[in-house]
Order: C-alpha cells, then sequence, then structure tokens
C-alpha cells in the first residue's frame, strides 16, 4: 500500500492555545478515512491545518502529501497538489460569480501543475456535466458564490467544486452538519463518486450518520488533540451507540 | 484704531488675480458675461480659494494644496490635437458621438459635428458666450445654484466646453461622449465649462472621460450644468483618468424635473488630488436619481466625492452609492448631504460610503450628513471601512487560486456590486475593464 498521506506527531495552536498534540495518521492511497470525536477535540483544526489557514500555527510535525511536506506551502499551493477542503461553512463572496470563481479556481490549479487551461465553454460545459450527476440546479451557478444559498445548497456547490477539481486528497470538515437527507446524499454520491485507488478522503464528522452514505475503511476517534483510537466502521455505531462520554474526559 | 481687516492673499490668488487681469478682455463672451465673469471674480477674491475651515472644503484644502496658479493653457497646436485624436479610448467601443476639448478649447475639427440626429444641437461653449446664445442666458449660473468658491472662479476664467441641447422627445440613441484632454508637458491651467440642456421626455447618455500626461503639473478647473427635463432621462458616467501630478476640480449641477430619471456614475482612478462635487437639486415631483462612484486610489494620491442632493419637491427618490480601494497611501474623501425641504413629503433617499484600505497607511474620511426640514420622509445613510475579508481570500486560496488574483478578485466584486446596477452593458464592461487595469 502506498501512503497518499502521512502526518506525524503534528503539534499545532491558535492564539498560543495548543489544539493538536502529537497527532498520527497515515492514509493510504484508495482509502477513506472517518475521523469522529467530541466537540473541541480539534477536528475542524485539523482540516484547517492542512488547508493552511493563517493563524492556525504548526509548531511541530509534518504532513507529506505524495512525500512531499505540505506545511511548506501556501493554500493554494496545497490544492495545486491536489488538496481539497471542503468546508464546514462555505464563505459567501458576493460580486462573484459561481462560474468566474469556478474558471479562475481551475486554470490557476493546471497553470501551476503546467497544464493548458480550459476555456469558459469547455468548462461551462464540465460544470453543467457534473452539476446533472449530482443533482444540482443550475440555476445556482448563475448566483455569485454561495451567496443567498442554503446550508444544504453550500454543500452541494462544495461537492460540485470538489468533482470539477478532481482531487487526490478530499478533506470533508463537518459536510453533514446542517444538512437534510437529500443533500446528504447529493455530498455522499459526489464523494462515492471520486473514489478510487489513486484518491484518499477524511471524512470528519460528529455524527454516524454520513458514514452510513460513505463508507469508511478505517475510523478514528480525535480526542484532546490526538488519535485515541482506531478501528474499522463498526467503531462508528459503537460510538454513535455509547458517546464520546469515555474521550470527553481526555479532553478536558 | 480702526484697522481694516485683510486677510493674506496666497500666492495662487495673487497668481490668479494676475491671470483674471491679463485675460478677461480675450475671455469669450458678450457684455452681460463680461459683467458675470468680473462679478464672480470679485466674489472669489473675496472669499479666496476654499480651505479646511470652510466646511465643505474640511478635508481638501484647495488654499494650502494650490501653492501655484498655473498660467492658462495655450490654444492647442497641431501636435496637441494629434494627441487627442486617441484619447477617451476606454469607451471607445461606445461608438458615441465625440466632442474633443484639448487644453481647455473645444476642437470642432476633432468633434464629430455631422449628421446630428434631429433634435440635437451642440456647438462650442465659447461660441455661445460670445454670441449671447439664449440658453446661455436662461441657464448658466442658475443651475441648482450654489455658493462655491471653486465654481466661482470657474465662473470668472471660463474658457470653453459644449454647450448641448436635446429637443422634448427625442431619445439620442448614440452617447454624446465629452473627450477632455490636456496635452501641456508645462504646468498650465484650464477652466472649462459646459451646459447640457435635456427637454421634457427627452433621452440622453453623456460620457465624459479626462485625462493627461503624468509628467505634467496641470490644474483642471471644470463645471457642468445639467437640466434634466420634465419625465426625462439622462444616465451619465464620468471617468477621470487624470496624469499622475494633475490637479481636478469639478463641479456638477444638476436640476431634475417632474418623473425624470437621472443616473451618475463617477470612476476617479487618475489625478494627484481629485476634488469631484455635485449639486443635485430635486425640482419636480417624483424624481428619481441614482447617484454612483468608485474611486480606485494609490500612491499618495487624495480623492474627495461631494454630494449634495437637495429634495425640493416632494415624492422623490434618490439612492446615493459610493465605494473606494485605497492603496499605499492614499486618501478618500466622501462627503454626502441630504436636504429635504419644507414641503418635499414623501422624499426616499439613502446614501452608502463604503471604503476598502489594501494597506495600514491608507485613509477614508466619510461624513453623511441629513438635515431633513419635512416630518414624512424616508432617510438613511450609513458607512463602512474596513480591509479585504482574510476568510473570503482562505476560502479562494484553498480552492488553488494565488493571493495575489484572489485578492484582485476580491476587489472586482466590491467595485462589481456598484457597477452592476448599470443597464448599458458597454458601459459596464468598461468600468470592469478600467479596474482590471488598474489591479495590474
Amino acid at each position: 500500500m502506498t501512503a497518499l498521506l502521512e502526518i506525524r506527531n503534528l503539534h499545532a495552536e491558535i492564539d498560543g492555545q495548543k489544539i493538536l498534540n502529537g497527532l498520527d495518521l497515515v492514509v493510504n492511497k484508495g482509502e477513506i478515512h472517518a475521523i469522529m470525536g467530541p466537540n473541541g477535540a480539534g477536528k475542524s483544526t485539523l482540516s484547517y491545518v492542512l488547508a493552511g489557514k493563517p493563524g492556525y500555527e504548526v509548531t511541530a510535525g509534518e504532513a507529506l502529501l505524495n512525500n512531499v511536506n505540505i506545511f511548506e506551502m501556501s493554500p493554494d499551493e496545497r490544492a495545486a497538489k491536489g488538496l481539497f477542503l471542503a468546508f464546514q461553512y462555505p464563505l459567501e463572496i458576493p460580486g462573484v460569480a459561481t462560474m468566474t470563481f469556478l474558471r479562475t479556481a481551475v486554470n490557476a490549479q493546471r497553470k501551476k501543475r503546467g497544464e493548458e487551461e480550459l476555456s469558459s465553454p469547455e468548462l461551462i460545459k464540465r460544470v453543467r456535466e457534473i452539476a446533472m450527476k449530482l443533482g444540482i440546479d443550475t440555476e445556482m451557478l448563475r448566483r455569485p458564490v454561495n451567496v443567498g444559498f442554503s446550508g444544504g445548497e453550500k454543500k452541494r456547490n462544495e461537492t460540485l467544486q470538489m468533482v470539477l477539481l478532481q482531487p487526490t486528497l478530499c478533506v470533508l470538515d463537518e459536510t453533514d452538519s446542517g444538512l437534510d437527507i437529500d443533500a446528504l446524499k447529493v455530498v455522499a454520491n459526489g464523494v462515492n463518486q471520486l473514489r478510487s485507488p489513486d484518491r484518499g478522503m477524511v471524512v470528519i464528522t460528529h455524527y454516524q450518520r454520513l458514514l452510513d452514505h460513505i463508507v469508511p475503511d478505517v475510523v478514528h476517534v480525535l480526542s484532546a488533540g490526538r488519535i485515541a483510537r482506531t478501528g474499522g466502521k463498526a467503531l462508528a455505531l459503537e460510538l454513535e451507540a455509547m458517546g464520546y462520554a469515555q474521550y470527553q474526559g481526555e479532553a478536558a | 484704531m480702526n484697522a481694516e481687516v485683510r486677510p493674506m492673499k496666497t500666492n495662487a490668488e495673487l497668481a490668479l488675480a494676475d491671470i483674471f487681469a491679463g485675460a478677461k478682455r480675450r475671455l469669450p463672451g458678450n457684455d452681460a458675461v463680461k459683467a458675470q465673469r468680473s462679478g464672480a471674480f470679485d466674489d472669489f477674491m473675496k472669499s479666496g480659494l476654499p480651505h479646511r475651515r470652510v466646511e465643505a472644503w474640511k478635508y481638501t484644502d484647495l488654499r494650502a494644496i494650490m501653492r501655484d496658479a498655473h498660467p492658462l493653457a495655450a490654444p492647442p497646436s497641431a501636435e496637441a490635437k494629434a494627441k487627442a485624436r486617441s484619447a477617451g479610448r476606454a469607451l471607445a467601443h461606445l461608438r458615441s458621438r465625440r466632442m474633443v476639448i484639448v487644453d481647455g478649447a473645444f476642437a470642432a475639427d476633432l468633434s464629430d459635428l455631422v449628421d446630428l440626429e434631429a433634435g440635437v444641437a451642440i456647438r462650442s461653449m465659447a461660441e455661445a458666450l460670445t454670441s449671447g446664445d439664449a440658453l446661455i442666458s436662461a441657464y448658466l449660473g442658475k443651475v441648482a445654484p450654489r455658493d462655491d468658491a471653486s465654481l466661482t472662479l470657474n465662473t470668472a476664467l471660463m474658457g470653453d466646453g459644449v454647450v448641448i441641447h436635446i429637443a422634448p422627445g427625442v431619445t439620442v440613441e448614440r452617447p454624446i461622449h465629452l473627450v477632455f484632454i490636456s496635452t501641456s508637458d508645462k504646468p498650465a491651467a484650464v477652466f472649462e465649462r459646459s451646459l447640457v440642456v435635456v427637454e421634457p421626455r427627452a433621452h440622453l447618455t453623456l460620457l465624459e472621460t479626462y485625462e493627461g500626461p503624468d509628467e505634467s503639473q496641470y490644474q483642471v478647473n471644470t463645471a457642468l450644468e445639467l437640466i434634466v427635463g420634465d419625465a426625462a432621462r439622462v444616465d451619465h458616467l464620468k471617468m477621470i483618468a487624470e496624469g499622475r501630478a494633475a490637479l481636478h476640480v469639478a463641479t456638477q449641477l444638476a436640476d431634475i424635473g417632474q418623473s425624470a430619471t437621472f443616473n451618475d456614475f463617477c470612476f476617479t482612478t487618475g489625478g494627484a488630488v481629485v476634488r469631484n462635487q455635485l449639486f443635485v437639486r430635486f425640482k419636480g415631483q417624483g424624481a428619481v436619481a441614482d447617484i454612483r462612484g468608485v474611486s480606485l486610489l494609490a500612491g499618495r494620491q487624495h480623492g474627495d466625492q461631494t454630494l449634495v442632493a437637495d429634495h425640493v419637491a416632494p415624492g422623490c427618490e434618490s439612492r446615493e452609492t459610493f465605494k473606494s480601494v485605497l492603496d499605499d497611501e492614499a486618501r478618500a474623501v466622501f462627503q454626502g448631504k441630504i436636504n429635504v425641504h419644507p414641503g418635499a413629503q414623501q422624499t426616499n433617499a439613502r446614501m452608502m460610503a463604503r471604503a476598502l484600505l489594501l494597506s495600514s497607511d491608507a485613509e477614508a474620511d466619510c461624513k453623511p450628513e441629513l438635515e431633513i426640514f419635512a416630518d414624512d420622509v424616508q432617510c438613511g445613510h450609513g458607512s463602512t471601512t474596513g480591509k479585504l475579508n482574510d476568510e473570503q481570500k482562505f476560502y479562494l486560496m484553498a480552492r488553488g487560486i494565488p493571493a495575489r488574483e484572489a485578492e484582485a478578485l476580491l476587489i472586482q466584486a466590491f467595485v462589481g456590486e456598484v457597477v452592476e446596477a448599470i443597464k448599458n452593458e458597454g458601459v459596464k464592461e468598461a468600468l470592469m475593464n478600467a479596474t482590471l487595469s488598474w489591479l495590474r
């Protein structure tokens, strides 16, 4: 098995507050890993640190994506390397047309990888195809990025971007939060479409529900900034039944 | 002992007195105009250049800024006219009717005066002042009248410009583009004055562009008087792209008639110091005006947008939206005042100013004012000043968009919100292109 993502001894903090305390995680190509855990365990921090959000300081450790340490790269370079973060709260960007945004993103990544840029008609065609496959209303694409979108629509838009950009590593940060069952299925459908032997996924979630639709290979419990337990998909069901009580103490 | 209070004159004021004394005989105008000039100049000398203790000029101290008054620009040479041919390029794709004013003089040979549509009359201001044009005696100095020293100075020294008349009910299909260009490489001053009368039910799109060389410290004092007749419609766009060292002082006076529509947009990217003041008087019931502005400033540029909306008639609606993007040590000033006069019931007026600071040394000053003397009105104003949203920028970067490109997208979006409402697709395109080239 070839490792796609290797996180070693990751320590990270925000405003001097330690959130991640020696986290180790290896995601092999073709695998889906679920990361579960109580509130405050550091789940979202992990996703932001991987994507390179300003304000999140890595104080020790490294994260190798295809053997390259991504902590030395800017967020856009990480994206061009194949990292995709589906945001828990996708941002609204008034005044930026969704299509302009998608075209700029796709072509910025292609340019950085030395590939030829896509023409507007070609891009529109691709976006429409994906929207159709995912059951996304194309009317959404005519609006500015996420503006006036419901929670569900925003997550659908994230999924569309993910499928369009064809990343090698997808990190989904609580993608199920605030989703009704239909939207949940759209997201799961998108993720499942991307499943491939070359790709890996990290699905961060508080609830087991999403994992009925995106079936993980490995489940981890994150607590107090490190992986407290690792198991198969049965672990998710156990957590659903028992709650996080036994891990809360550790977090406190 | 009673000493007479005689304020000290600045070098610039003394120079202006010399310029007026030397030029008043040859400045265009019949006896009535000459009398108007002399009266205006006397008034100007009493007040002097406006300074920071004059509330309306608080943030743009013209007396301190204008260390010297430059001599009046020489009539344009053949070389100057050659430069003017390519002026106003930003709006070239609109296929408008060009009226070219070079170094303050109307250039008929560069202007498109052939095959004027029926009901459209255009002539040079200098000619109109000399011949005693009926429009001059009826309107000049009477549109939304204002006691302002820079305007008074313009009236004293006004050289040329255009006089446009659109007959009642005429829809002018081609926009009319006033192309103002300064070409002098030596310090020079121009005083331009234009009068545009759009009679009832007529429609006109009026464009203005201002430009000049970056190397020269020229001074522009320009004024436009505009009458929007009853049920008429005027869409006005002004682009200030003056040279880097230029001083641009502009006054725009507008009277809006009953049920008329007036859309105004001022787009500023050029000039060292720009003062653009608009005085809009809502004279007829049910008039609607949408007044917008965008200033994109960098270096040590100073851009002042001053607006007074006078609601005299009842049931009028005004929207004012101004935005500025400021880099380096640039400074933007927005002063907006809504006056609701007694009897102007059911006025609906809203004003908003937003500034985006790209640098910690940039500054935005915003002074909104409401003066309401009627009891059944809806008026509001707001202002915000902030920097680029880091969360939005991170979101864009997380999708692979490099930092600079992400910032450019967000700035375009900020500007785009004001431009979006423009109906004319060509104008919209021109402004977004101008924004893009500013970002480069």
